[in-house]
């Protein structure tokens, strides 16, 4: 057992754990602190994978954004679901049946795929040339182009839209366009 | 040197104990952390067929950035429209919300 796999181990064991507690915490501000764990968890297993910028990216977006907007939500909402109610509704038994069943096949699955233990590849060069050939890729006509410029026109349509939604029912007209 | 199978092991976990919060859980919140980590699991599968089986194919990465902006805007729709909810109806259980169910 090489040293990376101990760092696999320790990283996977951890960000299992805390998904499974981000599902069955009863306080939502303790899911959404296991949901910030199991994120950075998610960030160590990509820099196993040697995808440095994309480790980077997920601590940026993932814990830095999404976590945050999640934790302000569950403060401005948290008197709707008092802790001491249930938390899981009538039909989780099928949930959990169903999540087993799709695990148990997934696990089928692999079985039957050959190749699975394959070793991976070596990366060209350094790891700049990776990423110089990600942003390339990103802004070339021939490549990623059109996907990228929907995403930004999609996460602009996002914002407008959350603006617009969160916006207070009955605003008073002298506080025109501060949100 | 790592398995491909462990990542894939795990992201499965992760993808499964994710669609359980989302179909069990009351809280429209909790709903949606469970899509995040949905999502977090597909990304850890792309970026293991990248590394593991085409490295030099960009595209994989490309695919986990262009995830990342999804969830994103995912996120920041989606707890808008609780937020908005929560104003009208001063509730955010999931089968609270019936107005549009018959």
């Amino acid at each position: 057992m090489t040293g990376l796999q101990i760092a696999f181990i320790v990283a996977g064991v951890i960000t299992l754990v805390a998904a499974v507690l981000v599902v069955l915490s009863r306080n939502l501000v303790h899911a959404a602190l296991w949901l910030i764990l199991a994120l950075a968890g998610v960030a160590v297993l990509f820099v196993l994978l040697e995808a440095g910028f994309l480790a980077i990216v997920q601590v940026a977006v993932y814990i830095d954004a999404i976590a945050i907007l999640i934790i302000l939500t569950v403060m401005l909402t948290r008197h709707a679901m008092r802790v001491d109610l249930v938390q899981l509704n009538q039909n989780w038994l099928w949930a959990a049946l169903s999540a087993l069943i799709l695990f148990g096949g997934l696990l089928i699955l692999f079985n039957q795929i050959p190749g699975l233990n394959v070793e991976p590849a070596a990366l060209e060069g350094v790891a700049d040339t990776t990423l110089e050939a990600l942003g390339q890729s990103l802004v070339d006509v021939n490549q990623f182009v059109i996907p990228f410029e929907i995403a930004s026109v999609l996460l602009l349509a996002a914002l407008i839209g959350a603006i617009f939604v969160a916006r207070p029912p009955s605003r008073p007209a002298n506080e025109g366009g501060e949100e | 040197m790592i398995p491909l199978s462990w990542y894939l092991i795990l992201s499965a976990a992760i993808f499964c104990v994710g669609l359980f919060g989302v179909l069990a859980r009351r809280n429209a919140v909790a709903i949606l952390m469970g899509i995040e980590l949905m999502l977090n699991a597909v990304n850890i599968n792309l970026v293991a067929f990248w590394r593991y089986l085409s490295p030099t194919f960009i595209a994989g990465q490309v695919f986990v950035i262009i995830v990342f902006a999804v969830a994103a805007s995912e996120a920041a729709v989606g707890l808008a429209l609780i937020i908005s909810i929560y104003r009208r109806r001063t509730s955010v259980a999931a089968d609270d919300i019936n107005l549009m169910k018959w």
